[in-house]
């Protein structure tokens, strides 16, 4: 009787933490509301379960606990109840899997008007890339990067010299404008990811990866790296800065395209070591 | 031979192998040592596999001294705390699980549920016990190199696995791919034992569809294992061969300090497919023979047939079959193809079809039963608790969009503890108390078992609970520490302050298990050989334990299914599986259907 108890003492137990737990999603601040959705669906669905499970676990504890005079029915198989069982949940994972391919579908197809911006990782830091006034990132190489082109583009390409290199770890966007994240990697796997985007893609060296994300706050928000990396993995942090065009368009004017920075990088001694991070800036938040 | 008893109830076919001559040891070498007898191999791999395991869970102390109080352990290093999280998770999952539940549980039982009086590769078996020796003392040996052992992850995704930026990327990763190559060799070598004998040494009458769900399940996931273990050695090799030799399988052009690496052309994805696509067959090798095994314990201990046995082989072959393309959900936001994820994402949750049947019909297996709530039957319903548990959070994560907020957070932590920590290791614990009579003559201490099943239980569930809230909060996984945000709230890391005492207290009351095995081996209620009442082969040996050659002078003959509870009309509860159909006693004036017209279809 006390196992019943406790069993149901469980299931109460975990109820009451879903719902009074303050550890929760931190709100959202993009356009992912479906994952969201699908994952408030996913609850409904498999919470139905698993307290039904349960109880019906608790009831049979009680009902047919052992008695001497008493025994246990013999019915190898029951057909129909199988068949059944395995229908609804077939339907109910069903249910589950639908919202979650339609979102999946979202995330990968990206809308026209998105703009691209390339977001760089490196063991420890981040570092931006905007396409410039063309809206063309310039081609880049691994083989390329030098203490003179740390990001490795390819000087005799046209559509990188108006290439606004961010070299802190400070991302700004404008809200309400969709960015197709381009996520490039000089060295190990790493995985750009803000939790209130709950967007992310892990970056592969050697490729480029992407996902999209309209970013539908101001605010400034946390840069994570999601991929193990390495020792200071878990100190790869940057910020993302969302903003309106005006504010968005001043902070730009503040960074050298990639055909500036290869006239300073003539002028200067060439013995720079290279340092993706040259410039220090105060986080504004 | 044919029996000579009349009438066509009972009739055996007759034997389709001579019976093989049984290798007897001469020396206390050779009986105890390198032994030959599979109930030896299984306690000498039971005591390895334990053993490494408690390091195993000294480490999961150390990575939550870490997480729980920061900057209090100045001891544990940024370094030392990823060495922690990768030995802690290669260690469990593979030097543990894999290593018990096969080598320990699947020696010591199969010959004896299917009937024979051994493992048909006897000397191939004693060989693949030193093998597994040898490759968990290269694994330990590992923490003593310069460098010490890897802190790349359990996964070992290259590039990071095998370049400065990561603890143990000398000698200590080598040793643990090496380690991990001598491992496959010898599982390859145990797994063969186990397969062949279910399919070659069954005795007279014990058809594949009359064996116990036990053996089903180690079976399958012998099969699983002799399948994907290939996959994890050759990327282990290439690995290998890149870190040693230069070679550029998994690396592709790396700048590195400045410096442009000699690698060019590889891609790391190469690598996590491959690791995957063992790696997902793995989790269903610990996971199946813990289906299997918890469906016996539940029908023993309800006194009542598994419900729907053979929906339950087929689920078990079905689940094992299916865990070959569902890898891909471990690389949903890899940056593989994003088709793969409509692929990867139905196929998972498909899996879960056949994994929620078992779960129905171990709930009605309990349904209309006569319940006795010894520890073998708590540890089976704490089992089904946190496994319904676990397998739901994996829904959560097969959903290939949920998995792209979820994905490398505290809430896949939390599921793959769930799933596969806690419950299977319910399972294990509910397997020693239940077997433990039939090794030693004697019982568990009931109340040492209680104190152990409810903390154990109770305080498992407490750490891992929580912790899928900080997932879906966002707090990353695999971080050493995890200040400076903005979003991370005070109370989370008060939070893991509190699961970490949680975790102390409870690794720290397995002493009481281990005392309790140790105190009654000579102290333990003395049991008789079949203490629980149950039907299968091994609480039919000659002696308890049972000896050299288990079944005495004459192999045991087989004359139904294991499940024979609460048969109709019979006088007592249970019929063991070589009960003779003449010799089973009726109820007075019972003049139903006899027991063998009852059996399901074998």
């Amino acid at each position: 009787m006390h196992v019943a108890l406790a069993v149901i003492l469980v299931l109460v137990g975990t109820i009451l933490f879903h719902f009074l737990s303050p550890w929760w999603s931190t709100p959202i601040a993009s356009n992912w509301g479906a994952f969201d959705d699908t994952i408030t669906i996913t609850f409904w669905i498999t919470g139905a379960v698993f307290i039904a499970v349960i109880l019906f676990m608790a009831y049979c504890l009680i009902k047919y606990r052992h008695r001497e005079d008493r025994r246990a029915e013999y019915e190898p198989e029951n057909k129909k109840l199988e068949i059944w069982l395995t229908a609804i949940t077939a339907l109910g994972v069903a249910g589950l899997l639908a919202p979650g391919l339609f979102a999946w579908n979202k995330y990968i197809n990206v809308p026209e008007e998105a703009t691209s911006i390339e977001v760089v990782g490196q063991q420890w830091q981040w570092t931006f890339r905007l396409p410039g006034t063309d809206g063309k990132l310039g081609r880049t190489s691994t083989k390329l990067i030098s203490p003179n082109n740390p990001y490795g583009i390819d000087p005799k390409d046209p559509n990188g010299l108006d290439d606004v290199l961010i070299d802190d770890s400070e991302l700004h966007m404008v809200k309400g404008k969709p960015v197709k994240v381009l996520l490039r990697s000089v060295d190990v796997l790493h995985d750009f990811y803000v939790p209130q985007f709950r967007a992310k893609m892990d970056i592969i060296p050697g490729s480029v990866t992407y996902f999209w994300v309209t970013p539908t706050k101001e605010g400034a928000f946390d840069i994570m790296c999601f991929e193990l990396c390495g020792r200071g993995h878990h100190a790869m942090r940057g910020t993302v800065v969302v903003q309106t065009q005006e504010a968005y368009d001043k902070w730009l004017g503040d960074y050298d395209t990639f055909s500036k920075s290869l006239e300073e990088a003539n002028n200067e001694t060439p013995t720079k070591p290279v340092r993706l991070a040259a410039k220090e800036r105060t986080a504004t938040r | 031979m044919v029996d000579a008893t009349s009438g066509p109830e009972n009739f055996v076919p007759a034997a389709e192998v001579e019976e093989a001559e049984l290798y007897h040891p001469k020396s206390w070498v050779t009986k105890y040592l390198f032994s030959q007898d599979a109930k030896v191999i299984a306690i000498q791999y039971s005591f390895t596999a334990i053993g490494i395991g408690l390091i195993g869970l000294v480490l999961s102390w150390l990575m939550r001294l870490q997480l729980g109080f920061p900057e209090t352990f100045s001891f544990i290093s940024q370094d030392n705390y990823y060495q922690f999280v990768t030995m802690h998770g290669m260690i469990m999952v593979v030097y543990l699980l894999t290593a018990l539940f096969l080598g320990g549980f699947g020696n010591y039982l199969i010959p004896l549920m299917v009937g024979a009086r051994d493992m048909v590769f006897p000397y191939l078996n004693m060989l693949s016990y030193w093998i597994y020796l040898l490759a968990v003392v290269v694994l330990l040996a590992s923490f003593f190199v310069p460098g010490g052992p890897t802190g790349a992850g359990w996964t070992l995704y290259p590039p990071q696995a095998i370049l400065p930026g990561t603890p143990g990327n000398g000698l200590g990763v080598v040793l643990m791919l090496v380690s991990l190559a001598i491992f496959i060799v010898g599982f390859t070598m145990g797994g063969l034992n186990y397969v062949v004998t279910v399919l070659q040494a069954r005795t007279r009458g014990m058809t594949l569809m009359r064996m116990p769900l036990t053996v089903w399940g180690i079976f399958t996931a012998t099969v699983l294992a002799l399948l994907a273990f290939p996959a994890l050695f050759v990327g282990a090799v290439m690995m290998t061969l890149d870190h040693v030799l230069g070679t550029s399988f998994f690396m592709p052009a790396i700048v590195k300090s400045g410096e442009l690496l000699p690698y060019r052309g590889g891609t790391p994805l190469l690598f996590q497919h491959l690791f995957w696509f063992f790696g997902h067959p793995e989790v269903y090798i610990v996971a199946l023979p813990a289906f299997g095994i918890v469906s016996d314990l539940i029908s023993v201990h309800a006194r009542r047939n598994i419900f729907g046995y053979r929906m339950m082989v087929w689920a078990i072959v079905g689940i094992g079959a299916l865990s070959f393309i569902v890898w891909a959900h471990h690389m949903y936001v890899s940056g593989m193809n994003p088709w793969f994820g409509f692929f990867f994402a139905t196929t998972t949750l498909i899996i879960a079809v056949p994994t929620a049947l078992k779960v129905y019909n171990w709930v009605l297996t309990l349904w209309k039963g006569n319940i006795r709530l010894t520890l073998p039957m708590l540890f089976s319903i704490a089992f089904i608790i946190t496994f319904v548990n676990g397998g739901i959070t994996g829904l959560f994560l097969g959903n290939v969009a949920v998995d792209v907020p979820l994905s490398d957070t505290m809430f896949v932590v939390a599921h793959f503890h769930m799933v596969m920590g806690v419950a299977p290791i319910l399972v294990v614990f509910g397997a020693i108390y239940h077997w433990y009579p039939k090794m030693t003559g004697r019982m568990l201490n009931n109340a040492m078992g209680q104190f152990h099943f409810w903390v154990t239980f109770l305080g498992a569930y407490t750490i891992f609970l929580p912790l899928h809230y900080l997932g879906f909060l966002g707090v990353p996984r695999r971080y050493y520490e995890m200040s400076g945000t903005t979003y991370i709230p005070e109370s989370a890391q008060s939070l893991n302050g509190f699961i970490t005492i949680v975790a102390l207290i409870v690794g720290f009351a397995q002493i009481v298990f281990i005392i309790n095995v140790f105190w009654s081996l000579r102290r333990g209620k003395e049991a008789g050989p079949n203490p629980w009442q149950a039907t299968s082969l091994e609480w039919q040996t000659a002696t308890t334990p049972p000896g050299h050659g288990n079944f005495g002078k004459e192999l045991p003959v087989v004359y139904r299914w294991a499940y024979a509870f609460g048969v109709p009309g019979v006088k007592d509860d249970y019929l063991p599986q070589n009960l003779a159909p003449d010799k089973i006693e009726y109820q007075d004036g019972y003049s139903g259907p006899k027991a063998h017209e009852l059996e399901p279809a074998h």
